[in-house]
């Protein structure tokens, strides 16, 4: 696991998805299952994570079996850079 | 034609290898269905429906996906004179628990003899269930019959009448799912021929939708309307849409789309979010009419979806607007056909203190108010105050309606149909809002429901949920909407009462909350403040006065919308 990326992300999703900059996400908090990544805020991650490591996601990945946990999404931004 | 079989049958005969519909799913081949399909298909569930003893005119509830089984699940139950009524589908993130909760609600007062869904899907509806309620059957999507040539004269939709109830249509949570619209063959064939000319539909138009079949807009505008007239739809899921906006450009330029429906919140999401990159190939130029519906219409939504799109063909005058309800049907007004969308610019202070939308005055601060349109045919509209009298043009009052299109009540709730009908049969809209020579516009609602994404969100549902949150005093929470002007929808806020000043247990409790909504109701929160004790607003018999408590909120937290 890329911490590095880890804190990245986690300071991102917090800040501009969930608009609570002060929410601590840990790597392995459910993001997309637990409702905690909004539907609505689905689409802002993959934008983000292009811009960010231009890597794309396609949108028929956006969901829990393809990552769930913000470790498990460093780990499919690392395996595409 | 005057049934829903009656004219099911006639397309089959007719025009049976017709392209009614196109299933899109992401990452598949799309799905072609023709009249034919559709109707063999449809018989398999109306045969299974028969089989299982299922009597015309008892209520079928559909817990299925966007895909061919809701499709004939729901023409079958016609064909076969049940009374089909959708439920939107589990999400993973809402709690099973209260989904059953929400179900059981629905079964309480619709009273239906069976449920259909995927056997995958069995185990989270059966504990729902109770011996003696009123589901005989849950019928399993692998267990229909196949599709199969009707025979029309055994088929027992052919015995309903044109009066009878032929669809039920709810709003979503505990609370709107114990009122049922119901629908009459009749009411729904008057409305789509008001629509029609409101329209100018022909039969070179194509609809494209992402819109649930469980929403009023989604389930007229973007099922039955096509279907029963002969236009092609191309419809994809409301899953995959708000995963990938830009497949609904897409889609409309494969299929030479003409008209779609969308919420506000869509122009601002598909202005966002949708990539260059994605829209290579994309042309619009067919599209003649967007039509925002089910949301108050802002107009910058709409110049940012006319700003990102022109250069792909989309035309300025196919941004038109509408008012619906499924109390109506659904269209009550429709602007921007054939005639640019009015604009009136009014004065801010004199709409909020006086309740007056006064043209604005040069140098004074106003609101650019986009018309909802004029009255389809066979629609009246009339502004009245809280005693009903009609008050004159740019009053605000009440938005009431009649028409010949009207429900036939809720079902099973005459309480609740009384609730909402005055002398006359007008229907109380709960909408405030304004007209000015037949043009009619919306300024606010007087009933305390948020509707967030064109979804309704009943503010007692998320409220129950967070009271139950340890720490939190049980009758002292209030949820409101609060209008978020960059998504152009409404954001959900709750307030809640603890003792604890203990900053990190707030904290605790704010993020409990947070978790208890989102899991419980599917709805993710803008904001949870924590107030002390006798923070609340009630009024004077002691209810929540959401109102009150919302002003109350954006003057204290800093909220600034």
């Amino acid at each position: 696991m890329n911490q590095e990326i880890v804190n990245q992300l986690a300071g991102r999703i917090a800040k501009d998805l969930l608009k609570q900059p002060n929410r601590v996400i840990t790597a392995d908090e459910a993001l997309i299952s637990s409702g905690l990544i909004d539907s609505f805020s689905l689409v802002d991650l993959s934008l983000m994570v292009e811009d960010d490591y231009g890597v794309q996601i396609d949108d028929t990945e956006l969901n829990a079996e393809t990552f769930d946990t913000l470790e498990q999404l460093a780990d499919l931004i690392e395996s595409r850079q | 034609m005057d049934t829903f079989p009656q004219r099911l049958k006639q397309a089959y005969e007719n025009q049976p290898e017709l392209t009614i519909l196109t299933l899109l799913h992401a990452g598949q081949e799309d799905c072609p269905i023709s009249y034919r399909q559709l109707v063999e298909g449809a018989a398999g569930y109306a045969a299974t429906y028969q089989r299982l003893g299922i009597q015309p005119g008892e209520v079928v509830i559909l817990i299925l996906e966007h895909g061919q089984d809701l499709i004939f699940a729901f023409w079958g139950a016609v064909l076969h004179g049940a009374i089909p009524a959708i439920m939107p589908f589990l999400t993973e993130k809402l709690l099973p628990e209260r989904y059953r909760a929400d179900l059981a609600a629905l079964i309480a007062v619709t009273q239906p003899s069976a449920i259909v869904t995927y056997p995958e899907f069995e185990s989270e509806i059966r504990p729902a269930l109770k011996m003696d309620d009123s589901v005989r059957h849950v019928i399993l999507s692998t267990e229909v019959e196949g599709a199969l040539i009707p025979d029309f004269s055994t088929l027992a939709g052919f015995e309903r009448h044109p009066e009878d109830v032929v669809l039920l249509q709810h709003s979503s949570g505990t609370t709107g799912l114990q009122k049922g619209v119901a629908l009459s063959h009749q009411a729904v064939f008057r409305q789509l021929e008001n629509l029609s000319k409101a329209i100018g539909q022909s039969q070179e138009d194509v609809i494209v939708s992402w819109l649930p079949l469980y929403h009023d807009m989604g389930l007229i505008a973007g099922f039955l309307m096509p279907i029963l007239s002969g236009n092609h739809l191309v419809l994809m899921s409301p899953f995959d849409w708000i995963r990938a906006p830009y497949r609904l450009m897409q889609a409309v330029t494969r299929y030479q789309g003409t008209l779609s429906w969308l919420p506000n919140f869509a122009y601002y999401f598909c202005a966002q979010k949708v990539r260059d990159r994605q829209l290579e190939g994309v042309d619009l130029s067919s599209w003649r009419a967007v039509i925002n519906c089910s949301e108050p219409v802002r107009e910058d939504g709409h110049q940012a979806f006319l700003e990102k799109f022109s250069v792909y063909g989309l035309r300025s005058d196919a941004l038109a607007t509408s008012y619906a309800m499924a109390e109506n049907v659904f269209a009550v007004t429709q602007g921007g056909i054939g005639s640019p969308l009015v604009i009136d610019e009014i004065d801010r202070e004199a709409l909020q203190v006086e309740r007056v939308a006064r043209p604005a005055q040069a140098g004074a601060v106003f609101l650019r108010m986009v018309s909802c349109g004029r009255a389809v045919p066979n629609v009246t509209v009339r502004i009245v105050d809280p005693q009903n009298n009609t008050l004159a043009d740019r009053i605000v009052g009440e938005v009431a309606v009649r028409s010949n299109c009207m429900l036939s009540g809720y079902y099973h709730r005459p309480d609740a149909t009384a609730e909402v009908m005055i002398d006359g049969g007008w229907y109380l809209t709960g909408d405030y809002g304004y007209l000015v020579d037949g043009e009619l516009y919306i300024t606010g609602r007087k009933k305390d429901l948020i509707i967030v994404g064109g979804k309704n969100v009943y503010p007692q549902d998320l409220e129950k949920v967070a009271m139950e949150v340890e720490g939190v005093h049980p009758g002292r929470v209030t949820a409101f909407g609060v209008f978020d002007e960059q998504k152009g929808t409404e954001d959900v806020v709750i307030v809640a009462e603890v003792d604890s000043i203990d900053a990190g247990l707030r904290e605790a409790i704010a993020e409990q909350i947070r978790k208890a909504v989102t899991r419980g109701t599917a709805v993710a929160l803008r904001n949870v403040y924590l107030v002390g004790a006798g923070w609340m607003i009630k009024t004077s018999s002691g209810k929540n006065a959401r109102l009150a408590n919302r002003e109350k909120y954006l003057k204290e937290s800093g909220d600034n919308q």
